[in-house]
């Protein structure tokens, strides 16, 4: 059953996801004022969405470590903290690519695009951060520790912007819009939860795989030959 | 052996305090070092604007909080190196005392640090950069105090996750930056207000979010500086 769901994710969100660019692409009509333009929304809202709930599962994962140390809730960490970083990277490049056109510019301070880029940052120093730990113990204490900075500060950073300036576009309600662009917006958004999902499992394994590897012991000396090797 | 009561937390975090200012007064290097450091950053700054008064004139504010944080990698990395010396840190360790204790001794001894700095630095940057504080010294100190308190706070978390790290040179700056920029751009705005004036009344708002910044990391360093250094 596991691994009907875990070899399923892929296929079901790889099927969903093809299915939604055709949705996003030529289903669902233009928006009215930006044309063709706002169709990358249904690929960049699910992304930074996926980033999001990725950071709250690093969040999570990093106070259930400080109240419990087990390498479950580490490998979770590194696994949210990194699939965050993905989404987040590709939800502020397919924004900033959408920016152009829109706004005239590809960057501006607008919260929501600095937040998450300072977020992203955040998560970029705290694999950094990872990286130059050898003890494991230590590194995933840190990198909790890390981890709920982190939130901490994506709160405050996101307020912070948001009083220094402003052009994000405001969210629309479900109510205030057309419903294929609902429906396609939900459509993309649950194939990106599959692939989310699956990458985060993916990277979970391989998370503990190389716990175990740097817990395990060492590999006894090779017995010495018996009769003479080498003449 | 007389039993002794063990200190308590304000108790052992002031006698923190009182070590690490008597460590510093004793070679006086690193103020030095930090006041030279930030004052030929102040010129670079001004050197990079070009000799326009009233451009310099209106960046002063940003520049002297950039000229701060840069010093304060300094200043954090150094309150920690010394730590690391005949590992007076692990000595610190196993003395009964609260690690929480050490980390409001260290945090307050860095905070005097800075605002010594900044005091120093004010009088530079007035002149360097034609300003004169148009709503009071007063508040600009009110502002600095809690500028360098918002720095001191998660500096001196990041400071002990780099201190014991393979990089922690590179570390320091790399998990620090992102977390402060909410502080940096509240303590530009409240200074760029303090010295050329208020004329909306939004000093109250960017002190409140400065406020709450330190209210945030100097809980969160009080919950998560034990996890950090324990070993």
């Amino acid at each position: 059953m596991v691994k009907a769901i875990r070899y399923g994710l892929p296929v079901v969100g790889a099927l969903m996801m093809a299915s939604g660019s055709w949705l996003g692409l030529s289903w669902v009509p233009a928006e009215r004022d930006m044309g063709d333009v706002a169709r990358i929304m249904y690929v960049h809202v699910p992304a930074v969405w996926m980033m999001l709930l990725c950071s709250l599962l690093n969040f999570g994962a990093s106070l259930w470590y400080l109240f419990k140390a087990s390498w479950v809730a580490d490998a979770l960490a590194e696994a949210g903290a990194e699939i965050s970083l993905v989404f987040g990277t590709i939800g502020v490049l397919l924004g900033s690519i959408w920016a152009r056109p829109t706004w005239g510019v590809y960057w501006n301070w607008d919260p929501r695009l600095t937040s998450v880029t300072v977020m992203l940052v955040t998560y970029a120093g705290m694999m950094a951060a990872r990286r130059f730990e050898e003890d494991p113990d230590r590194r995933a204490r840190v990198s909790a520790v890390l981890g709920i900075l982190a939130a901490a500060s994506a709160v405050l950073v996101w307020f912070s912007v948001k009083w220094f300036n402003s052009l994000h576009q405001p969210q629309s309600s479900p109510s205030t819009t057309y419903p294929e662009l609902v429906l396609t917006l939900r459509w993309n958004s649950f194939a990106f939860l599959f692939i989310a999902a699956w990458f985060v499992w993916e990277r979970y394994d391989l998370a503990l795989a190389a716990r175990a590897g740097e817990l395990a012991p060492p590999e006894p000396p090779p017995a010495p030959a018996q009769q003479g090797g080498a003449a | 052996m007389s039993a002794r009561v063990r200190p308590g937390l304000l108790r052992s975090a002031l006698v923190v305090l009182r070590k690490d200012l008597l460590i510093e007064w004793r070679s006086r290097a690193r103020i030095n070092a930090l006041v030279f450091f930030a004052l030929s950053t102040l010129l670079l700054f001004s050197f990079a604007l070009g000799p326009d008064t009233r451009l310099l004139g209106r960046s002063a504010g940003g520049y002297l909080w950039l000229a701060i944080m840069f010093s304060s990698v300094l200043a954090l990395g150094e309150s920690f190196r010394v730590e690391s010396e005949n590992a007076a840190l692990d000595g610190l360790r196993l003395l009964p005392v609260d690690a929480r204790a050490i980390f409001l001794g260290k945090a307050t001894g860095n905070a005097a640090l800075l605002l010594l700095l900044s005091a120093v630095l004010v009088p530079v940057t007035l002149a360097v950069y034609d300003v004169r504080a148009l709503e009071g010294l007063p508040r600009l100190a009110g502002v600095l105090a809690l500028g360098c308190l918002a720095i001191s706070a998660p500096g001196t978390v990041y400071a002990a996750i780099a201190a014991q790290s393979r990089a922690r040179d590179v570390l320091l700056p790399l998990l620090l930056f992102p977390i402060l920029i909410p502080a940096l751009i509240s303590c530009s705005k409240a200074t760029t207000l303090v010295l050329h004036g208020d004329a909306m009344h939004e000093l109250g708002s960017w002190t409140g979010l400065l406020i709450g910044f330190n209210v945030a990391y100097w809980s969160l360093g009080v919950l998560l500086f034990p996890s950090v250094i324990e070993d």
